[in-house]
């Protein structure tokens, strides 16, 4: 078989000095689905954004068709027919289906008005021609995110890409969507298409791909063919350790209950409803994880419960008392803290130095100060222990945590938030973005905290991690709950698919345990 | 080295925008100037070259100090307050009124007028604060009006109610003994101000750096949603920072007036208020570097001063070149090349 594209020696430092890639160098073969893996953090990203003209290699050289080629943008990418479907769609939501797939290239009528009746038949054309069903008319904003993943797909085809690249495309599809998603590129594969497929997911990539590169800390570790690895041998290229995939159940049953929410609504600015009657209870030494499609009315649910937003309607009873309209400093204070889902953007102060975003929450209390006065000496230490006790790398305590790798940033904030004095942990995503040793860490951590009668609940979008960490999980839909099930001993994540996509639903279902 | 260089980056940063611009005010001078290298003496060496201008440079970093720290502290919590010249215009204004109105012993006079004039800042510029903490209205547009409204209420309240109408021109009441701040050295205008200037910067970096306070205004000027996250009282920081400043700013007007005019002589604003900010974008917000950067300006308007006086140069150049140096300061890209490739070095160790 020929290569179609081949990486040669490619590095990658950006200008901060964080050395991305080094010395990677892949051939990818012509008409079939070649799979990159490793954990987060590895490179993967970088490299595919290198091939598509995104950030340009510090060294090295891409060659496609056995011709060297460079790209100072993206669209010099395209124009040689790469096609790439981000993480995080790049769709106008305000714009109909038609409209974003041509947008840069539409038809106009003569010279000057857009055509849309020809923008609809273009869309429709391609969409038949491999099979990738979408109405052309609706707006992005009104369609699941599986089907805006076709648009995007569509989108790169319509512009005769030969080569596809999608990262990480099934982090925010539900396990049916991924089945969907998963025909649809074997078809491609059929119309003679060659697929580049980013993943931290091992049994989709086993599933999927014909040849399998592992990357690890920046570097290719190996490229083989699909049949020639096994799950295992995957994870433990990619981790360079054998890792566990084991539940372990709580070690004593649940206590009382201190955490109790009934009928809770929220409804937002814009007058939607986030939040629709939920009623659910969280005990000591429990794990109550809720799995669901982001967007579904979670983050509203961890922010009214730290007192970042105001329910509209309801109840919520903290340790037997009513939460009413406390700030997220009394909240904080009555034993409750908190993992915040974007770290960036709500769990620290990049440019501030690590030291003293480790004290934000306890910046007032002894021994961290006096009087008016921080004391300098115990904010330093306080620092160095946690920097130990966590095993954060970081260059000295003073560093600006924002220049801490994503890994590090969330050990941090997660050291600041497990070493509060509470009784309730409200962990949003706590591992996203880490790589598994620092995943495994916080896991055996909230495990550990569990079992010394911590209640804990878990929000997270990686159906794998809910499976593996909850002793009850509740299933989030619409700002409902469409499923309980209190006990996850067989549980697998096709039994939670139908439910987080609302094709099922327990009739009156809710979170409590029935006395 | 590479590491030492990244580390100091900023600063470095600094010195060689101030680099390149000296460089550019010596190409404009001597393109300008028909005895280029005498002018260019005189405006290096001429703010040294009699204890007068000497002193004068003193004198006028100042008001600079207390300005830009004034700034600083709403800089610190992301409060783009620029009205620390409109604080120091009202309260310059008030407090002489209230001092050419009161009598009472020297210490206690020169203490109640600072008093009453912080107390005028810090409300005047309160009032961008709780527009802004209570309904989100834009501190820098407010700001920035309350100036003119500012100017306009001085002048209204010296020219019409405290006037002094046997001067012939426009100005206020002299003020009494009791209430002019004593000269450190006789023959010059070199005042008491300046220690004070540096010991509200001193006090300023301590509450900023060293206070639970400080922690709260720095944490939310870094990023406000961490700070509501962390429980900090986003409202009382707002309000706070906007108040501190001027209150700092208040005081700056008024020894003015009590060191230098003795008299509220000013009809249009001194830009001390401007000044200011631009003295607290080169000390990066931090009370000790504005001291630094108040005796640089200082130094140079001093300079540019001179020039105008002994040489065929207009004094306008100086507002060229102060231009020139804070445009390349705040450029943050600028030399960014050079630091990526420093960290390249850092990263691979001189391999690449």
């Amino acid at each position: 078989m020929t290569n179609i594209l081949s990486l040669q020696n490619l590095t990658k430092i950006y200008p901060n000095g964080k050395i991305a890639n080094q010395d990677i160098s892949i051939d990818i073969e012509e008409n079939t689905i070649h799979a990159i893996v490793g954990e987060n953090g590895a490179g993967k990203s970088t490299l595919v954004n290198m091939i598509f003209g995104v950030h340009k290699p510090t060294s090295g050289s891409i060659f496609l068709n056995g011709k060297e080629v460079y790209f100072s943008s993206p669209n010099d990418a395209i124009a040689t027919g790469i096609g790439m479907v981000h993480q995080h769609l790049m769709l106008a939501p305000d714009l109909t289906v038609a409209e974003n797939m041509l947008l840069g290239m539409e038809p106009k009528r003569k010279g000057l008005f857009l055509d849309h009746k020809q923008m609809v038949s273009i869309s429709r054309t391609i969409s038949e021609k491999y099979r990738l069903q979408v109405d052309p008319t609706k707006k992005i904003k009104d369609i699941p995110i599986g089907v805006r993943q076709r648009v995007e797909i569509l989108k790169s085809l319509l512009r005769n890409a030969q080569i596809l690249i999608l990262d990480e495309p099934t982090a925010v599809l539900t396990p049916q969507e991924v089945e969907i998603l998963f025909s649809t590129l074997k078809e491609l594969k059929r119309e003679g298409k060659t697929i580049l497929f980013i993943s931290h997911k091992l049994n989709e990539v086993k599933e999927i791909s014909d040849r399998i590169t592992i990357m690890k800390d920046t570097q290719v570790v190996v490229t083989r063919d699909a049949a020639q690895l096994t799950e295992k041998e995957i994870a433990r290229l990619m981790v360079g350790r054998d890792v566990s995939i084991e539940r372990f159940a709580g070690l004593h049953p649940p206590g009382k209950p201190l955490l109790l929410v009934e009928n809770l609504r929220y409804i937002d600015a814009d007058g939607l409803s986030a939040i629709d009657g939920v009623d659910f209870e969280l005990r000591e030494g429990e794990i109550l994880g809720i799995a669901g499609v982001e967007g579904n009315g979670q983050s509203q649910l961890s922010r009214i419960l730290t007192g970042l937003l105001h329910a509209t309607e309801g109840r919520i009873v903290l340790n037997s008392q009513e939460l009413g309209k406390r700030t997220p400093r009394q909240i904080r204070e009555s034993g409750v803290c908190h993992i915040p889902e974007d770290r960036m953007e709500n769990g620290i102060a990049p440019e501030v130095g690590l030291h003293e975003n480790l004290i934000a929450d306890r910046y007032y209390q002894q021994p961290f100060s006096h009087g008016i006065f921080l004391s300098t000496k115990e904010v330093e230490k306080h620092a160095h222990e946690l920097v130990k006790q966590f095993n954060i790398s970081t260059q000295s305590i003073y560093s600006a945590i924002g220049s801490l790798s994503g890994g590090n940033i969330q050990k941090a904030v997660v050291a600041r938030e497990l070493t509060a004095d509470f009784s309730v942990i409200i962990a949003s995503q706590p591992t996203r973005g880490v790589d598994i040793g620092s995943e495994v860490m916080i896991h055996d951590l909230l495990r550990k905290m569990r079992d010394a009668g911590k209640a804990i609940l878990l929000i997270s979008a990686d159906l794998d991690e809910v499976l593996k960490l909850s002793d009850r999980i509740i299933v989030f839909y619409e700002g409902t709950i469409a499923a309980h099930f209190s006990n996850v001993d067989d549980l697998t994540d096709k039994d939670l698919g139908p439910f987080m996509l609302g094709v099922e639903r327990q009739e009156g279902a809710h979170g409590k345990i029935s006395r | 080295m590479e590491k030492f260089l990244v580390k100091h980056f900023t600063l470095i940063r600094t010195l060689v925008a101030i680099l390149i611009g000296v460089f550019i005010t010596i190409f404009l001078i001597i393109l300008i100037s028909a005895d280029g290298l005498y002018s260019l003496q005189q405006f290096f060496l001429g703010p040294f070259a009699s204890r007068g201008r000497f002193s004068n440079i003193f004198e006028n970093a100042a008001p600079l100090i207390i300005c830009g720290v004034a700034i600083a502290f709403a800089f610190q919590a992301a409060q783009f307050n620029v009205g620390a010249e409109g604080s120091f215009f009202i309260s310059a204004a008030v407090g002489t009124a209230f001092a050419v109105s009161t009598s009472m012993p020297p210490v206690l006079h020169i203490i109640s007028i600072l008093a009453v004039s912080a107390l005028t800042g810090a409300l005047w510029s309160g009032i961008s604060g709780i527009l802004k903490a209570k309904w989100n209205a834009s501190e820098l547009v407010s700001s920035l009006m309350l100036n003119y409204v500012a100017y306009f209420l001085g002048l209204y309240l010296i020219n019409h109610h405290f006037r002094d109408k046997k001067a012939g021109y426009l100005t206020s009441a002299k003020l009494p003994s009791s209430a002019i701040l004593p000269r450190l050295f006789s023959g010059t205008r070199f005042h008491i101000g300046i220690i004070i200037a540096v010991v509200v910067a001193i006090l300023a970096y301590i509450v900023i750096f060293k206070t639970k306070f400080g922690y709260e205004l720095r944490m939310s000027g870094q990023n406000v949603k961490f700070a509501k996250y962390a429980g900090i009282n986003i409202f009382k920081i707002v309000l706070l920072s906007q108040v501190i400043s001027g209150l700092i700013a208040g005081m700056g007007g008024v020894m003015e007036v009590m060191g230098i005019h003795h008299r509220f002589n000013w009809q249009s604003l001194p830009g001390y208020g401007w000044d200011g900010v631009i003295v607290a974008i080169i000390g990066r917000n931090h009370p000790l570097l504005i001291i630094a950067a108040s005796f640089f300006l200082s130094y140079l308007k001093i300079g540019g001063q001179v020039l105008n006086l002994m040489s065929d140069i207009p004094s306008e150049m100086i507002s060229v070149i102060q231009s020139i140096i804070i445009l390349l300061i705040t450029a943050e890209a600028f030399l960014g090349n050079w630091k990526a490739a420093l960290n390249r070095k850092i990263s691979t160790g001189g391999t690449l």
